[in-house]
C-alpha cells in the first residue's frame, strides 16, 4: 500500500543523530572501549587518581565501587590511591576549592564523573593527546580539539612537547582555511609515542567506565532477559495460535 | 474460595464487570497489527507510574541536589539504574506507541461517528502526556533539561499582554530556578493520575460503542450469533480469552524491544537521553545546540517555521497550538461515506501518506540547527501539515456538496498557499535561492490542486463496502 | 487472568491448551517477579547508607572520669563514658536488681561479655538506643535518691517509658525494656583512639 511506501521514503530521509561534540571540526581518532581489559582500567584508574584527581573531582564515584569493579583490593586502594584521610566508601571529592580553581584557571575544573557520557570516548582519547605549546594562551598550552582550553598539559613530562603542523586547503569557493593536521614532537617525554597513546587509551577507558559503572551489569542482565523473553514469546505465540483455532 | 467470590459478588458486581468487559465483551475478529498499541499504552502508563513512584523515593526536587540525586539513583541505589532507565525509556516509548495508536485511528476512521468522544478524550490524554513529559524532562536538572524548559516557557512570553506575567507565573521566578523545579516536580507527580482517570473515561466510552475495525463497518449491524453467544455479532470474538492471549503475545514481544533498549542502548544515541544532560544545569551557559526531545520536534519545527510578523513572534506559537488543536476537530472534517482507508479513494491514501511523511520530516527538522534551506523546508512542510486538515473535507467529500465551513477552509487553504508563496518571493529578504523557491512553490500549488481542487472537479467514489468483515 | 482460562472456556478445554496456559502463566509470573526484584530492591539501603555505616574513630584522650561523649554511627547515638572507680565498685552490687547481670543475651560482642561489659574496664561503649521501643535514654551518673528511684546507683533512664539501666548498660528488672543496652563492635587503635563499628581482632 501507498502509505508504507511513504514510510519507507521517510525512513531514508531521517539521518542518524549528529551529537555536537567539542566545538572543533578536527578529525577524531577512534578508540575502542573495553571493559574486560582490567589491566587497562586499573592503569587508567591509577593515572586518574594521580594526575586528574588533584584538580578534578569525581563526585559520584566511590573508591570502593571502583575497587570492586576493577578488581583492585581495598587495601591497595587505601594505601596507593587515597592520599588523605578519606574512607574507602567515600566519593572521589577534591581538595581544590572552587574559588581557587577559578582564580588559577579562569574556570573551576569540571567534575569528571560523567565526562565519558558528556563527551564521546573518541573525543576524550583525541583530546588527551592533542595538547600543544602555545605561548599566546594563559596556561602556555592549547589543544586542537578544544581550542583555548583552560587546562594546562598536565602530562607533558610524559608525552613531551608537541608543535602543531598546519596545512592550508582551498575549498570550492576559493576560501583558504588553515587547520592543524598533525603534531611533531619537539621535545621527548619520558614515554615513547606508543606508550603514551596506550596510557591515554587506558585513561579514556577508565573515564568511560566511570561514567556508568553499572554498564557491564546492565548488558549482562540484558542478555539473560532477552533469552527469557524469547522463550516466553514463543510460548505465548503457541497459546495464541491454539486459542485462535476456534475463530474462522 | 467460591464462597468468598459469591460474598463479594453479592456486594460488588465483580462478575458482571468481568463479563461486560472481558469474557462477554465482543470485539471484531479481524484486529490487525495496528490494534495492539492501546493495550501497550496502558501497560506503559502503569510501568511509568510504578517506576516514577520508586524514583520519587530517592529524587530530590532541589536545584542544588537534583542532578546529584539522579546520579545517586544511577549508582548508589540497588537496581536504581534499571528503574531510572525504565522510566526514561518508558517516556519515549509511550509516545512511540501513542503515535502509532493515533495513526491507527487515522487509517481506519476510528474517530468517526459514533466514536468522536473516544477520539477527543484520547487527544486530551495525548496533551496530558505532553505536559507530563515536559514537566518531567526538567527534573534531572541537566543542561538540556534546563534550557529546554527555558525555551518552552518563554513561548508563553510571546503572547500579547498576558505573556510576560503568564510565563513568570508558570516559573514562579524570572528565570527557571529552584522554585520552578519544585513545582514542576509536584505537577509531574500529579498529572499522571489525572491521565489515568482520562484513560478510564477513554475505555468506558470505547466499551459503550464497541471497537471499530480495519474494515470500518459496524459488526453490530451485521448478522447475529456465533459459537459463544446467540446474541453477539457473528463477526466478533469474546475479548477474553481471544484478545487477551493475542495481547499477551504482543506484550511480550514489545517488552523484549523495550527492555533491549533499557539494557543495551538506554540513551538511544541521544534521542531518549541527550548528551548535554550529563552536565548539571548552568544558567550562565547554553549548550551549543539545543533541541526538544524527539516527540516534541514536529511541533517545534512548526514553531520555528513561522517568521515573526507585525513585531511579534506570537504567530509561530499560535501555529503550534493550532497544529495540535486541528486533531480535535478531525471527526467533523472527514466527510467520506466510508471509514476505513481500505475503501477510501487513492487521494485520501495519498493525503494520509503525505501527512505521515510531513510529520516525520518536521520531526527531523525540529532537531536540526536552522539554516535558510531548512527553514524554507520547514515552512513548506508546515503548510502541508495544515493543508492536510484544511483540505480534508474536500478530498473526502466523494462528490457530496461542500458545507459552508468546508468552503471556508478551502478558501483559507488557497489564501495560505498564496501568502506563503508571496512571502518566499517578495517579503523574505536574504531568503532561499531560486531553485528552492521555485521547487517549493510548484510543490505547494500541486498539493493544493491534488488534495483540494481535483477531488471537487472529478469526485472520487469509495470502493463498495463488504457485508461482513474481511480478513 | 490466564489462570482462569481453564474454567472459563470449558467446551474448549483440551490437554494441550491447558498445558500451554499453565506454562505461559508460569513464565508470566516469573517475568513479573523478575521485574519486581529491582523495583523492590531499590528500597534497600543504598551504597550511601552503607558508606554512612562505615566505622567511626573517636579520640578519648580528653575524656574525664564520669564524662559522657556521644558520637554518631550508622545514624545512631553511640556513648563513650569513662566510669569513675566508685561507679565500677557499685556494679557487682546491682546483680539482684537486674534481669541479665551476666550478659547472657546476645547484646554485646564476645570481648565485652564480662562484668563491666567493656574492653577496658573503665571505658563503656554503648549504643544509646533503648531496647524497648528505640528512644535514647538519658545519662544519670548521680548516686543516691533521685526522683525516679530511691536508691539510684548511677545509670540510664529512658524517659519514654521509664526503663532503667545501670552503668554497664544492664537493664533493671520490672521495667518495659527486655534486654541490656547493646555494645557496638569496637576496638582500640591505641590507648586514646577507639574505632567504633569494627570488631576487635581475636586476641
Amino acid at each position: 500500500m501507498k502509505y508504507r511506501f511513504f514510510l519507507l521514503i521517510a525512513a531514508f530521509l531521517v539521518p542518524a543523530s549528529v551529537p555536537a561534540a567539542g566545538g572543533s571540526d578536527i578529525k577524531l581518532d577512534h578508540y575502542e572501549y573495553s571493559f574486560r581489559n582490567k589491566t587497562s582500567l586499573q592503569n587508567g584508574a591509577r593515572l586518574f587518581v594521580n594526575y586528574c584527581l588533584s584538580c578534578h573531582s569525581a563526585h559520584f564515584m566511590r573508591y570502593n565501587r571502583m575497587a570492586e569493579d576493577l578488581g583492585i583490593s581495598e587495601q591497595v586502594v587505601r594505601e596507593n590511591m587515597i592520599f588523605d584521610d578519606r574512607k574507602i566508601a567515600d566519593p572521589m571529592t577534591v581538595t581544590l576549592k572552587r574559588e581557587d580553581g577559578e582564580a588559577w584557571f579562569g574556570i573551576a575544573p569540571p567534575d569528571l564523573t560523567l565526562i565519558g557520557k558528556l563527551r564521546d570516548p573518541d573525543w576524550l582519547y583525541t583530546f588527551l593527546r592533542s595538547f600543544y605549546k602555545d605561548d599566546s594562551t594563559v596556561s602556555g598550552w592549547n589543544n586542537s580539539v578544544f581550542p583555548n582550553v583552560a587546562m594546562p598539559h598536565v602530562l607533558w613530562t610524559r608525552q613531551g612537547i608537541q608543535k602543531p603542523i598546519y596545512t592550508t586547503s582551498v575549498d570550492d569557493v576559493g576560501r583558504e582555511t588553515t587547520k592543524i593536521s598533525g603534531f611533531e614532537l619537539v621535545r621527548e617525554g619520558t614515554l615513547t609515542r606508543e606508550e603514551f597513546d596506550h596510557a591515554m587509551e587506558d585513561l579514556t577507558n577508565f573515564l568511560y567506565y566511570m561514567a556508568e559503572p553499572k554498564r557491564e551489569d546492565r548488558i549482562r542482565w540484558g542478555v539473560w532477559t532477552m533469552f527469557f523473553l524469547f522463550f516466553f514469546a514463543t510460548l505465548a505465540w503457541f497459546l495464541k495460535r491454539e486459542y485462535w483455532r476456534d475463530v474462522d | 474460595m467460591k464462597a468468598l467470590i459469591q460474598w463479594v459478588d453479592a456486594r460488588f458486581p465483580i462478575g458482571n464487570f468481568v463479563r461486560e468487559h472481558a469474557t462477554e465483551y465482543y470485539a471484531p475478529k479481524n484486529f490487525n497489527f495496528w490494534y495492539f498499541f492501546g493495550s501497550l499504552a496502558l501497560l506503559i502508563l502503569v510501568l511509568q507510574i510504578v517506576t516514577g513512584i520508586l524514583l520519587a523515593m530517592n529524587y530530590k526536587p532541589d536545584a542544588e541536589l537534583a542532578f546529584a540525586s539522579v546520579e545517586y539513583i544511577m549508582r548508589d541505589v540497588w537496581g536504581g539504574w534499571f528503574v531510572r532507565y525504565m522510566h526514561s525509556t518508558g517516556a519515549s516509548m509511550f509516545f512511540v506507541v501513542i503515535y502509532l495508536h493515533m495513526f491507527r485511528a487515522l487509517l481506519y476512521g476510528s474517530y468517526r461517528n459514533p466514536r468522536e468522544l473516544i477520539w477527543i478524550i484520547g487527544m486530551v490524554i495525548y496533551m496530558a502526556m505532553m505536559v507530563t513529559a515536559f514537566l518531567g524532562y526538567l527534573l534531572p536538572w541537566g543542561q538540556m533539561s534546563y534550557w529546554g524548559a527555558q525555551v518552552i516557557v518563554n513561548l508563553f512570553e510571546t503572547l500579547p499582554i498576558i505573556g510576560g506575567p503568564l510565563s513568570e507565573w508558570i516559573r514562579g521566578d524570572y528565570v527557571i530556578s529552584d522554585i520552578t523545579l519544585n513545582r514542576f516536580y509536584a505537577l509531574h507527580y500529579l498529572v499522571p493520575f489525572i491521565l489515568a482517570g482520562l484513560v478510564f473515561l477513554h475505555l468506558a466510552a470505547l466499551h459503550e460503542k464497541g471497537s471499530n475495525n480495519p474494515d470500518g463497518i459496524e459488526i453490530k449491524k451485521g448478522p447475529k450469533g456465533n459459537r459463544w453467544s446467540r446474541k453477539a455479532p457473528r463477526d466478533s470474538v469474546p475479548f477474553h480469552p481471544y484478545y487477551t492471549v493475542k495481547d499477551l503475545f504482543i506484550t511480550v514481544v514489545f517488552m523484549a524491544v523495550f527492555l533491549a533498549i533499557v539494557f543495551f542502548i538506554p540513551e538511544m544515541f541521544g534521542f531518549f537521553i541527550e548528551q548535554p544532560n550529563f552536565e548539571p544545569a548552568n544558567p550562565l551557559k547554553t549548550p551549543e545546540h539545543i533541541a526538544p526531545v524527539w516527540y516534541f520536534t514536529p511541533y517545534y519545527a512548526i514553531l520555528r517555521a513561522i517568521p515573526s510578523f507585525a513585531g511579534t513572534q506570537v504567530w509561530g506559537v499560535l501555529a503550534m497550538f493550532v497544529s495540535i488543536a486541528l486533531f480535535f476537530v478531525l471527526p467533523w472534517l472527514d466527510r467520506s461515506p466510508v471509514r476505513s482507508i481500505r475503501y477510501k479513494g487513492p487521494t485520501t491514501r495519498l493525503a494520509l501518506g503525505l501527512f505521515v511523511v510531513t510529520f516525520l520530516v518536521l520531526g527531523w527538522l525540529g532537531i536540526q540547527a536552522p539554516t535558510t534551506s531548512l527553514t524554507i523546508m520547514s515552512q513548506f512542510f508546515t503548510l502541508l501539515y495544515m493543508l492536510f486538515f484544511l483540505l480534508f473535507p474536500c478530498f473526502s467529500s466523494a462528490g457530496q456538496p461542500l458545507p459552508l465551513f468546508a468552503k471556508g477552509m478551502l478558501a483559507i487553504s488557497i489564501f495560505s498557499v498564496v501568502a506563503t508563496i508571496v512571502y518566499w518571493w517578495f517579503l523574505w529578504s536574504g531568503g532561499p535561492n531560486f531553485m528552492h523557491k521555485i521547487s517549493y512553490t510548484v510543490l505547494s500549488i500541486l498539493v493544493l490542486f491534488v488534495l483540494g481542487i481535483k477531488p471537487l472537479v472529478k469526485p472520487e467514489l469509495p470502493k463498495p463496502l463488504p457485508e461482513r468483515l474481511t480478513k | 487472568m490466564t489462570g482462569e482460562d481453564v474454567e472459563m472456556t470449558q467446551e474448549n478445554v483440551n490437554a494441550k491448551r491447558r498445558l500451554l496456559t499453565i506454562a505461559t502463566t508460569g513464565f508470566g509470573l516469573a517475568g513479573a517477579a523478575g521485574l519486581a526484584v529491582p523495583f523492590a530492591g531499590s528500597l534497600l539501603p543504598s551504597e550511601r547508607a552503607k558508606a554512612a555505616g562505615a566505622p567511626v574513630e573517636v579520640d578519648i584522650s580528653k575524656l574525664e572520669p564520669g564524662q559522657q561523649v556521644t558520637v554518631e554511627w550508622r545514624g545512631k547515638p553511640v556513648w563513650i563514658i569513662q566510669r569513675t572507680p566508685e561507679a565500677l565498685e557499685l556494679l557487682p552490687d546491682m546483680v539482684d536488681r537486674l534481669i541479665d547481670p551476666d550478659s547472657n543475651s546476645d547484646q554485646q560482642p564476645e570481648y565485652a561479655q564480662n562484668p563491666t561489659r567493656s574492653i577496658r574496664e573503665d571505658i563503656l561503649v554503648l549504643v544509646g538506643i533503648c531496647t524497648h521501643l528505640g528512644c535514647s535514654p538519658q545519662y544519670h551518673p548521680e548516686i543516691g535518691s533521685v526522683t525516679f528511684d530511691d536508691d539510684w546507683r548511677g545509670g540510664f533512664l529512658c524517659v519514654c517509658h521509664g526503663s532503667k539501666f545501670d552503668l554497664a548498660g544492664r537493664v533493671y528488672a520490672g521495667v518495659p525494656a527486655p534486654t541490656n543496652l547493646e555494645v557496638p563492635p569496637h576496638r582500640y587503635l591505641d590507648d586514646n583512639r577507639i574505632l567504633i563499628g569494627s570488631d576487635q581482632e581475636a586476641a
